[in-house]
């Protein structure tokens, strides 16, 4: 019997052709689960956009709405406000809105916004996605006597100008997202849809 | 009972298992202190299980409801603040054991061959334990809660290429939300444990086949009496169950003033910003992790963004946990125990010691420029106590090693 000889050779292709169909269908048994969580298709469709009146924002100030979830800051800019947003060009990792994916092209301005005025922007840093603080006051005690308005991330520090621009030296590498907007009166703003609105 | 006895043998290894793992498993003789936090981990593992079972039956998984279902925990469930409170404690204390756990290992060269298996799965725990606290952490769906969820999965989102399909994929929503909410639930009950209990299995059952190391870091197998026990061996049931059991105690008495009179620990157990419920429009104005996070959390903050990317930091702080890996290949040293090795080790060891307390002190602070700053140094530190090692450990100045242990 010992003498018989085993042809291995075949006996592990066989294990081997085994293992790898059976590798097969546990990944096609798998793709179900894992696809499973991605996003829903409810959470797909709670995208709607969402309308604002422009008119209840006081100048200087700022109204954080919901939109997708996020928080989207819409921000009356003063005339003062607007004016020291060049002054800051130079500590600006990108200052002329350069990275495309940040803005719609509509945006790419120096105030990133369709209306000087109003900043329309998504609250959310660039960084790991806290909500910036809002804080317009000029050279407060704790950010420093440069300071001429914009956001402060609490989180890990990245710091933004009233355009939603960052600063050298902040840990999120861009600037804060615009979100697709348009203009559906002097006072009406719609977010989340800009369809035939490229101003 | 003599009978019942055998007819249970016959048929499950009962009395072979006893003997293996309790009254025959012969552990060195000279275990110190240090030796407490193997079998105060097991414990925490038990306590935040049956706590845990225990808080779900009242707990909603609901981003609606969650928060309310805490607040009714602990106001209107019969004890439901004990149990909440020994769940939450628990937590902390888990980890607190476990880092000490983990230091006994650092200093003892526990880590070292032919316990390299031991280390890794411990390494493993210590990172699913890890998924686990921050899963947890969630589920109160307070303030705190929320944005550090959101801080850790954009950590994924940094990832070059696949970063944002992997964020969505893990929150199952393009914020997180109850989809993100529900599925940290089934992760944090259910998944996470089944694997942590399995590991600590593998973890035992690897300990028991190599034998326990000790303060001197001396093979105690080696060296065998007539009946083919280790001479430097005693059984481990009774001497060390006893030894262990004053160990539960003394914890227990700490355990249960923590529980009874600061649960909330000053805001480092349960921290007061989620006393608030979750808001996606509002970051409170300080965000920390809780402490046992933050040493990593403040190696995060200190790499700056490169070429644009927030990617090396997140790196930074993967590489500062998976390091762990690599330990008993890095160290090079003739002995194992921190009493035999030279200067340079044990100024290596303080180095570290005082960069990662110092860093999980940073972690709960603001980001100031001075504090970033010192946070860089420290995680130079931390990094190069692990990236020096095999030249450090090489060349030391090591003392003699004795044959038995010493006590």
């Amino acid at each position: 019997m010992s003498n018989v000889s085993v042809d291995t050779s075949k006996r592990r292709f066989l294990v081997a052709m085994t293992s790898a169909v059976g590798g097969v269908a546990a990944l096609g048994v798998a793709t179900p689960f894992v696809l499973s969580m991605m996003p829903s298709a409810r959470a797909k469709a709670a995208g709607a956009p969402i309308e604002v009146d422009l008119s209840k924002v006081e100048p200087g100030m700022q109204l954080a709405v919901e939109w997708r979830g996020k928080p989207v800051w819409v921000v009356n800019r003063t005339q003062e406000m607007l004016d020291a947003l060049s002054k800051n060009d130079a500590k600006l990792i990108d200052p002329s809105s350069e990275n495309a994916g940040q803005q719609p092209d509509y945006c790419q301005n120096p105030t990133r916004s369709i209306k000087p005025q109003y900043l329309i922007v998504v609250g959310i840093c660039t960084h790991l996605g806290c909500s910036p603080t809002y804080r317009a006051e000029v050279a407060p005690a704790d950010l420093g006597p440069d300071w001429l308005g914009g956001w402060f991330c609490p989180c890990h520090g990245s710091r933004f100008d009233l355009a939603a621009r960052v600063f050298n030296g902040s840990p999120a590498p861009t600037n804060l997202e615009i979100p697709p907007h348009k203009y559906l009166s002097e006072t009406r703003v719609l977010i989340g849809d800009d369809q035939g609105a490229a101003a | 009972m003599q009978k019942l006895l055998n007819w249970v043998d016959e048929r499950f290894p009962l009395s072979a298992s006893y003997k293996a793992h309790l009254s025959e498993y012969f552990a060195p003789k000279n275990f110190n202190f240090w030796y407490f936090f193997g079998s105060l981990a097991l414990l925490m593992l038990v306590v935040q299980i049956v706590s845990g079972i225990f808080l779900t039956m009242h707990y909603k998984p609901d981003a609606a409801l969650a928060f309310a279902s805490v607040e009714y925990i602990m106001r209107d469930v019969e004890y439901g603040w004990l149990i909440r409170y020994i769940h939450s404690t628990g937590a902390s204390m888990f980890f607190l054991v476990v880092y000490l756990h983990m230091f006994r290992g650092l200093i003892y060269g526990s880590y070292r061959q032919p316990r390299e298996l031991i280390w890794i799965f411990g390494v493993i725990i210590y990172l699913v334990l890890m998924g686990e606290a921050f899963m947890g952490y969630l589920l109160p769906w307070g303030q705190m809660s929320y944005w550090g969820a959101q801080v850790i999965i954009n950590l994924f989102a940094a990832v070059p290429f696949i970063g944002n399909d992997l964020s969505e994929w893990i929150r199952g929503d393009y914020v997180i939300g109850d989809a993100t909410l529900n599925r940290f639930f089934a992760f944090h009950v259910i998944a996470l444990p089944l694997v942590l209990l399995g590991l600590v299995v593998a973890h035992l059952v690897a300990l028991h086949e190599v034998g326990s190391n000790n303060p001197d870091g001396i093979e105690i197998k080696k060296l065998k009496g007539p009946d083919g026990h280790p001479l430097d061996g005693i059984p481990f049931h009774p001497y060390y169950t006893v030894k262990d059991i004053l160990g539960v105690v003394v914890f227990l008495m700490v355990f249960a003033s923590i529980v009874f009179f600061a649960p909330e620990m000053g805001g480092y157990f349960l921290e007061y910003n989620n006393f608030v419920p979750a808001d996606s429009l509002k970051t409170p104005e300080h965000i920390a992790p809780v402490w046992y996070f933050t040493p990593y959390y403040a190696i995060l903050r200190a790499v700056p963004p490169i070429f644009g990317s927030q990617f090396p930091g997140v790196a930074a702080m993967g590489v500062a946990v998976l390091i762990f890996f690599a330990l008993p290949w890095l160290d090079r040293s003739p002995v194992k125990s921190v009493r035999y090795r030279g200067p340079k080790f044990k100024i290596a060891l303080t180095l570290f010691v005082i960069a990662f307390i110092g860093l999980g002190i940073l972690g709960v602070l603001p980001a100031t420029p001075l504090y970033t700053i010192i946070s860089q140094i420290l995680s130079v530190v931390y990094f190069a106590f692990f990236l020096l090692m095999p030249w450090y450990t090489k060349n030391d100045t090591t003392k003699p090693v004795p044959e038995r242990v010493t006590p």
